[in-house]
């Protein structure tokens, strides 16, 4: 299946602006070498691969992005930025670009929806760092 | 030494045994850990906009508790709280805007100075020298095969992390000292799903079978890691790697602190072996650590 | 003539934007009742204890909010007032006898203090000024009696619940955590338990009955037996 990309545009141009402001990295930078991709360890779940995420991002493409379920994938384990040759954090990326749906209060993990025996399984540790996340 | 200790919320609960066996070993090389007063929550997981200050509060309320002190150090255990506590350290030292704007926000706590130093217990031990641990040790772990397993906050990224992030070798360095044996895990630094043991326990199962059974096969009897998070996840979650693997064997996982803590010989109370799901006692007592007539916690 | 003039003294408030003058006697609840207004809802015992009539207010050309129990505040000059008369808050449902005083059940219960970012509104907000978020921080990590200990003032008002940017509601957790307090972890009184059981075993009725018949009798003599009664202390 194809699809044409509009780029070049203003709103694609912000937006990218936008995402390399938030998450503080040199986006533009990127190369695509595909490093971070080949150090991801949860890249099997994800749609778009942590190289393809910054190129798109270079490139504005907002509903690929905030659609794509590799925002939700990434584990921020920060394999990516050891591998990046140009020091680029992607998990800053994906943080930036899961804040564009979560401050417009599109929770992904809703706390109440955990069953009882999972809120008694699982420790604080895990439950904290899932909604810093997760949830606006 | 008397060193101001952040415990953090899971030390308190799942990580009991980590923090009994930390304080426990600690003191015989003549540490005393000190709880923070009034700590609060690190959040866990830093924040990564440059936008949001609000969720870097929390660490640096528990820095400006440590500065009240008139103390200029302060020790985690847990990696997810080294990791979070020192990138806000590093933020507001680097930021002096943002530093104002949250000693303003936070104005009944006396204002931040960015004087005080984050630092993982193991840091502190690499200080003291492993040589000196060396000498206190009065039942060396002969026999036992460990598998260190760093995961990813305690090396990376690495101007926060306390060792080379690819090639770390502090966790080995401590558990030959300990008189273990140590095999090389090319998962050691793989992350075990973090957070992802909530919304998505396939995936952190997936991981943990990786990391565990190459540990299994390549010899090791056990883990040894810093992290309660890791901990749950390659621990109380091998009851969903063996659902989704058969093949599966279980493997005991440890804290670094609780093998401090067998060497030197402490009692068996401190060393909170009673919480694991994969009960490491049967092991420990087929390597003669641990002496069989002592009664199991769990069994009082 | 000193008195009277204090009597006299009127400070300018404004009640929900209007500008009035009220005595500056007044707390606010009067002041809105002198300015007119009728409490339906939003107030209550108006002694500073059940926590009904949780006010905010601000000062003229000060960005700060504060926060307080009408009843229990006296106005001020260029006060500007309101009243809130309900929080929608969040509460559990749970059968306390079901419940076991485990440290994680404020968290399963509750499960939204995960997302505390330790701001400290909550305790900004507290008109009783307790330590709102160590108690909230004291609840994720399990700590009951700190949590009891800590909220022990808490008077329900909602004002922390309302402040509180992660949406959690604090009172309520510290009120489960007394109630865990008090039925599982707290002593328990053995003497109280003793002195119900000899009641129900009616040790002290034919005492009770001969003080009532006195009652109708001989009233002078019952008031001296209760001025020369035996007090135990401790």
């Amino acid at each position: 299946m194809s699809k044409t990309l509009k780029l070049d545009s203003e709103d694609a141009k912000k937006f990218a602006a936008k995402i390399q402001e938030r998450s503080g990295e040199p986006i533009d930078m990127c190369f695509q070498c595909g490093e971070c991709s080949s150090a991801c360890p949860v890249s099997p779940e994800m749609d778009l691969m942590p190289s393809t995420l910054v190129r798109f991002t270079q490139l504005g493409l907002k509903d690929e992005l905030i659609n794509a379920k590799t925002i939700w994938v990434c584990a921020s384990c920060f394999h990516c930025v050891a591998r990046c040759p140009k020091g680029i954090d992607v998990a800053k990326v994906a943080e930036a670009l899961r804040q564009e749906l979560l401050r417009k209060k599109l929770d992904y993990v809703e706390v109440r929806d955990l069953s009882m025996e999972e809120r008694q399984e699982i420790p604080q540790i895990a439950i904290i760092s899932n909604l810093r996340k997760f949830s606006r | 030494m008397k060193i101001p200790y952040f415990p953090g919320c899971s030390l308190k609960t799942i990580g009991e045994g980590f923090e009994k066996s930390a304080i426990a070993s600690a003191a015989v090389l003549d540490i005393e850990l000190n709880e923070l007063p009034r700590w609060v929550c690190c959040g866990t997981v830093s924040s990564l906009t440059t936008d949001d200050l609000m969720h870097h509060l929390a660490p640096v309320r528990n820095l400006i508790r440590v500065q009240d002190l008139e103390e200029t150090q302060l020790v985690t255990l847990c990696s997810v709280c080294y990791s979070t506590l020192k990138r806000s350290n590093t933020l507001v030292k680097n930021d002096p805007e943002k530093l104002k704007t949250m000693n303003q926000f936070m104005y009944r706590e006396s204002d931040y100075q960015c004087n005080v130093k984050v630092l993982h217990f193991l840091e502190l031990l690499r200080e003291i020298g492993f040589d000196k641990i060396k000498e206190k040790i009065k039942k060396p772990l002969r026999g036992l095969t460990l598998s260190p397993y760093y995961g990813c906050l305690l090396v990376r990224p690495k101007e926060f992390g306390i060792d080379d992030p690819e090639t770390p070798t502090i966790l080995q360095a401590l558990t030959k000292a300990l008189g273990a044996d140590v095999i090389d895990n090319p998962y050691q630094l793989k992350c075990c799903g973090s957070y992802h043991t909530v919304d998505k326990p396939n995936l952190v199962a997936d991981l943990g079978y990786k990391i565990l059974t190459y540990a299994r096969n390549s010899g090791a009897d056990a883990l040894v890691l810093s992290c309660p998070l890791c901990a749950f996840n390659l621990d109380n979650r091998q009851r969903e790697i063996k659902r989704q693997y058969p093949d599966f064997v279980e493997i005991p996982i440890l804290y670094f602190t609780q093998l401090m803590a067998l060497a030197f010989d402490l009692d068996e109370e401190r060393l909170g072996f009673d919480i694991h799901y994969v009960d490491p006692v049967p092991l420990l007592k087929e390597k003669q650590l641990l002496i069989d007539s002592l009664p199991l916690i769990k069994e009082k | 003539m000193e008195e009277e003039a204090e009597k006299e003294k009127m400070v300018k408030v404004y009640i929900m934007g209007r500008e009035f003058e009220v005595p500056a006697t007044l707390n606010i609840v009067k002041a809105f009742e002198y300015a007119g207004y009728r409490f339906v809802r939003g107030i209550g015992c108006r002694g500073g204890y059940c926590g009904a009539c949780a006010t905010v207010y601000r000062f003229k050309d000060d960005y700060r909010l504060n926060f307080a129990l009408a009843c229990q505040k006296a106005v001020e000059n260029n006060m500007y007032l309101t009243i809130l008369p309900f929080m929608p808050a969040e509460k559990a449902i749970y059968d306390l006898n079901n419940l076991k005083p485990r440290g994680s059940v404020l968290l399963e219960l509750y499960p939204e203090i995960a997302r505390c970012v330790a701001c400290n509104t909550c305790t900004k907000a507290c008109p009783q000024e307790l330590e709102v978020m160590d108690y909230v921080q004291a609840a994720i990590r399990g700590d009951i009696e700190e949590v009891s200990n800590l909220s022990f003032d808490c008077i329900q008002c909602g004002l922390c619940a309302m402040r509180c940017p992660a949406e959690i509601v604090p009172y309520n957790v510290g009120q489960l955590a007394r109630r865990l307090y008090g039925k599982y972890i707290a002593p328990q009184a053995m003497h109280t338990h003793k002195r119900v059981e000899e009641i129900h075993a009616c040790v002290f009725d034919e005492e009770l009955d001969n003080y009532s018949l006195l009652a109708k009798e001989d009233v002078e003599k019952l008031k001296k037996i209760y001025v020369e009664r035996e007090i135990k202390v401790g």
